[in-house]
């Protein structure tokens, strides 16, 4: 008797670890011995490519250990990236009190000055029209410090946190649900969108990913959930006969503490152009439930049809955003919501759900088979190869799903299999203007006491931050990013760099700059540089243009 | 300089170099010389709602369908659409663009699309740029694969550029084509040194065994010493012609400098972003109307500023897909169907809005909700190979595609 349970759960345990529930990957490709090329993929892939002397301390760490640190980065001490982001004081504040002490402001001054235009005889108008005044500049560049500090920060961390595969990871999930800071009120949820949204979830549950994106009044803003209501004459949540028009919205006074810590008349939402006093909308939007599916978790391909896509919007009505104008959160508001029954890919979701319906989509979406591919081939795209190993993708979706989608377990599958480590995967990808652009930092240990000028890089090279227009994000593939335009501006990026022309962005002296020269022809190309290459750079007349041929070199635009 | 070149073999073409000549004369000359035709093509990313930018007036289910977005009809108030042909009118704030359909220089195909039919942007911009709707597995891009049947020894580094950061799929694939973001930036700045770190740069990509990024990296530098030797630091437009302050307007500028200085351009792309309206739309005025004035005033200038080289021009405007007819609950328009597109060009049968129009009825449309479809895009594409670009077996520029019939306007 006692031995055959001890044999069923001898058989339990087996089951359970072919099944793959047990954390340790049983096929794990991390080679015992690695060289150096072995080290620096590790470190461009899982960041953004070696600091001098990261090769030393991963060889000193080993590999599985310093890949493990990566994925459990609370293990991590980091503690050089406050000291780095403290003058960016923007990044703790709530959107409540960025659009108190930015936005709202410089639309009340808009307001103020457009009101005295209009004013004023027509052609005095016509001569004002994009003319500002020195106030409106003033509050206008302060708004602007929101945006800069945000997109400061991102190229910051990627260039010297130790967290480096959270980096990856937040710009990876950023991008995969990406907004727009040119969308409208969705600038002044940008910061916590990323801050509360994305980032304590980029290694954690995928369900709770989504559902905090799909809450987040940026996103809900910028693919137009917010507006999205039940058709007229559906039921709603509501059986009150309030009449529609009369949304309920509050009035607090605004902006009692200036930006400058100087009291204002007090404002009311009563002072706010009319267009912030919204009508209740009526009918539905599509945007977001399209975009939920096919961006989001199932793919284009992933099985839903048009029908799903108006009965996801169903779902979603009255998500809303309490007051976007004054960065107001996420509220659910029963008078928009359509109440009745739904079908969402064979699931029924019975009438008088409420809030819960959308929830439900959420849970349905997360667990479905199709969601698990997607995200599967995503990452290992990121991670692997612009073409994903068909092997490597089943097993990270198989991962996906056994582990109700932890994503962190799903990263660990892919960073650690064979084919991560493969020869076809070495340096088979070409970097991002991102990747590029914090890769360039971090082998010349350049110190960016102001980081604008590496904002302005990425845009140059096509990659502005939070700037993607479209809900796809930017591509993850060479053919995106190679083209001679930016090629050139790569060249040039590195020149300007290596002479320091770029302000506020300090190179070394010319003494460690030979050394800097040196480590990134050894170490952080790991000896790959060509020997026409490598003659080429040898013909430089001083260091820095040496570290310039270097950086803008082919092999270096591969990681 | 060419039309100075005409000028001097026969001073009767002399009305030619100022702009105006009769179309008959602009047709001699065009055969007369060598010059290149030249392609410029327009993606309105985001689908642009081509109901209320070409408006079927003379559709009473279209004002039924768009209770607060409906453009008026023709003469019913400052605001309203600008007649056409007593059916379709321009948007309002396309009215920098009618003098070219008066003047038959401008044509728009209207229930426009694709045969397949989904709404996701970016499955369909896939699909409009590489002409093979449906097929997700092409790679390479319908301009690119045109170039490449029309191979020659004269090509020059400038045959294809689009003025974007990206190279737009359009123009990925075999044959070279150029990214330009800024021409004035195109180039090595390397100070002091410039020239020595340039030609360093060069010799780099050029024994770099890394075949993309080999062949890439001398496109860039053929590409900027032919640009040195063009010396385009110095350009005003011609003809007084004024672009808007945009970066579609910087675009478009820059293209007809390209095809002024005779580099070699053949196929040009320009990109003008945020056409996707799900709120507050705007009917005469508003988000719609603000981008249809950017796009007319932009094709306006670029005509002006070209003046008889546009003769040798066609400008061909395309949008992934339509929007539903019906609008939605936030005055905005989903995701749809058919579109309208426009062909603007010296030598094009214009004046006349092309294609079969489906009706706007709810029996009559797409799935009940969008315009239909009743002419493939490829149709417009094909026929402007062939007709303007003179391609004659386009079969594989569009494989699997053969055109019923032609619509003309070429």
């Amino acid at each position: 008797m006692q031995v055959r349970n001890l044999v069923r759960i001898a058989c339990v345990v087996a089951l359970l670890q072919l099944t793959g529930v047990f954390a340790a990957p049983l096929a794990s490709g991390i080679p015992a011995h690695p060289d150096d090329k072995t080290i620096v993929h590790v470190l461009n892939r899982l960041g953004f490519g070696p600091a001098p002397g990261d090769v030393e301390r991963l060889r000193r760490i080993g590999l599985e250990k310093y890949i493990d640190q990566q994925l459990r980065p609370d293990t991590l001490a980091d503690a050089g990236m406050a000291a780095r982001l403290s003058g960016l004081d923007t990044l703790a504040k709530s959107s409540r009190e960025l659009a108190e002490d930015y936005f709202v402001p410089a639309m009340m001054e808009r307001r103020r000055t457009k009101q005295q235009a209009a004013a004023q005889p027509a052609d005095a108008a016509m001569d004002k029209r994009g003319m500002r005044t020195p106030e409106q500049m003033e509050l206008m560049q302060a708004q602007r410090r929101v945006f800069t500090d945000l997109a400061q920060q991102k190229i910051l961390r990627a260039a010297y946190s130790e967290r480096q595969l959270t980096e990856v990871m937040v710009d990876f999930w950023f991008n995969h649900f990406n907004v727009f800071a040119g969308k409208g009120q969705t600038r002044t949820y940008l910061t916590e969108y990323e801050r509360d949204a994305i980032r304590p979830n980029a290694l954690g549950s995928f369900r709770n990913l989504l559902g905090a994106t799909a809450q987040s009044p940026a996103m809900l803003f910028y693919l137009d959930n917010w507006q999205s209501a039940a058709p007229a004459g559906a039921p709603t949540s509501v059986t009150s006969n309030s009449r529609p028009g009369q949304r309920a919205m509050p009035g607090r006074a605004l902006g009692r503490r200036g930006r400058f810590g100087m009291p204002r008349p007090g404002r009311t939402i009563a002072d706010l152009p009319p267009a912030a006093q919204t009508r209740r909308p009526r009918g539905l939007n599509e945007n977001y439930a399209r975009e939920l599916m096919e961006l989001h978790t199932l793919g284009v391909d992933g099985g839903y049809t048009q029908k799903d896509v108006q009965e996801v919007a169903r779902a979603f009505t009255g998500w809303t955003i309490a007051n976007p104008r004054q960065g107001g959160g996420f509220q659910f508001e029963p008078r928009m919501h359509d109440d009745g029954e739904k079908m969402v890919l064979g699931h029924r979701l019975k009438a008088g759900g409420g809030k819960r319906d959308a929830e439900e989509v959420l849970d349905i979406l997360a667990a479905h088979p199709s969601t698990a591919r997607f995200i599967a081939t995503k990452l290992v795209r990121r991670f692997v190869s612009d073409q994903p190993p068909a092997s490597l993708v089943d097993r990270a979706a198989a991962r996906f799903r056994d582990t109700q989608g932890n994503i962190r377990e799903v990263v660990r599958v892919i960073v650690t299999s064979p084919e991560f480590f493969a020869p076809d995967a070495y340096r088979a990808k070409v970097k991002t203007p991102f990747e590029f652009v914090a890769a360039a930092v971090r082998a010349t240990s350049a110190d960016a006491v102001n980081a604008m000028p590496l904002v302005t890089a990425m845009r140059d090279l096509g990659m502005a931050p939070y700037q993607c227009q479209p809900p796809t994000g930017y591509a993850d593939r060479a053919d995106a990013w190679v083209n001679t335009g930016a090629l050139l501006n790569r060249m040039n990026f590195s020149v300007a760099l290596t002479n320091g022309r770029l302000p506020g962005v300090k190179m070394r002296s010319a003494d460690s700059l030979e050394a800097a020269r040196d480590t990134i022809a050894d170490e952080v190309l790991a000896g790959d540089l060509a020997p026409s290459t490598r003659a080429t750079v040898a013909k430089a007349s001083t260091p820095a243009q040496a570290i310039a041929l270097l950086l803008g070199s082919p092999e270096f635009q591969r990681k | 300089m060419i039309s100075r070149r005409i000028f001097m073999k026969n001073g009767g073409l002399a009305l030619v170099s100022l702009g105006f000549a009769p179309t008959f004369l602009a047709r001699t000359v065009a055969a007369a010389q060598s010059r290149r035709r030249v392609l410029i093509t327009i993606f309105q990313r985001g689908a642009v709602d081509g109901l209320n930018m070409i408006v079927p007036f003379g559709e009473r289910d279209y004002y039924a369908a768009r209770p607060t977005l409906a453009i008026a009809k023709p003469g019913a108030s400052a605001d309203a659409s600008i007649d056409l042909d007593g059916f379709f009118g321009l948007h309002p704030r396309l009215a920098p663009l009618k003098p070219l359909f008066d003047a038959r220089q401008m044509a728009v195909v209207h229930a426009c699309g694709s045969p397949d039919g989904t709404r996701s942007h970016f499955d369909a911009q896939d699909y409009m740029e590489t002409a093979t709707p449906g097929v997700r597995s092409t790679q390479d891009g319908w301009l690119n694969r045109y170039l490449h049947a029309r191979e020659h020894q004269a090509a020059t580094p400038f045959r294809a550029v689009a003025l974007a950061p990206q190279l737009p799929r359009a123009l990925q694939g075999l044959e070279p084509a150029l990214a330009i973001g800024q021409i004035a930036q195109f180039g090595i700045r390397g100070g002091a040194a410039g020239d020595m770190v340039e030609s360093s740069f060069e010799s780099e990509y050029a024994a770099a065994a890394d075949s993309v990024l080999h062949s890439t990296g001398r496109e860039a530098f053929d590409a900027v010493k032919m640009l040195k030797s063009a010396n385009l630091a110095q350009y005003a437009p011609a003809n007084g012609a004024e672009y808007p302050r945009s970066a579609f307007g910087e675009a478009l500028r820059q293209i007809a400098q390209l095809v002024k200085a005779d580099v070699g351009l053949e196929v040009a792309f320009a990109e003008s972003g945020n056409w996707d309206h799900h709120v507050n739309e705007g009917a005469a005025v508003g988000q719609l109307g603000t981008r249809l004035d950017d796009l007319a005033r932009g094709i306006a200038a670029l005509v002006r500023d070209l003046g008889d080289r546009m003769q040798d021009v066609v400008v061909l405007t395309m949008s992934e897909f339509g929007r539903a007819v019906v609008e939605n609950g936030n005055r905005g328009t989903d995701h749809g169907h058919g579109n309208a597109m426009m062909i603007i060009g010296g030598a094009i049968r214009g004046g006349k809005v092309y294609g079969r129009w489906p009706g706007l009825a709810p029996e009559q449309r797409y799935e009940g909700r969008d315009l239909s479809v009743t002419t493939d895009f490829r149709a417009v594409f094909s026929e402007v190979v062939r007709g303007h670009l003179g391609l004659t077996d386009t079969r594989t520029v569009f494989p699997g595609f053969a055109a019923q019939s032609t619509l003309g306007f070429v």
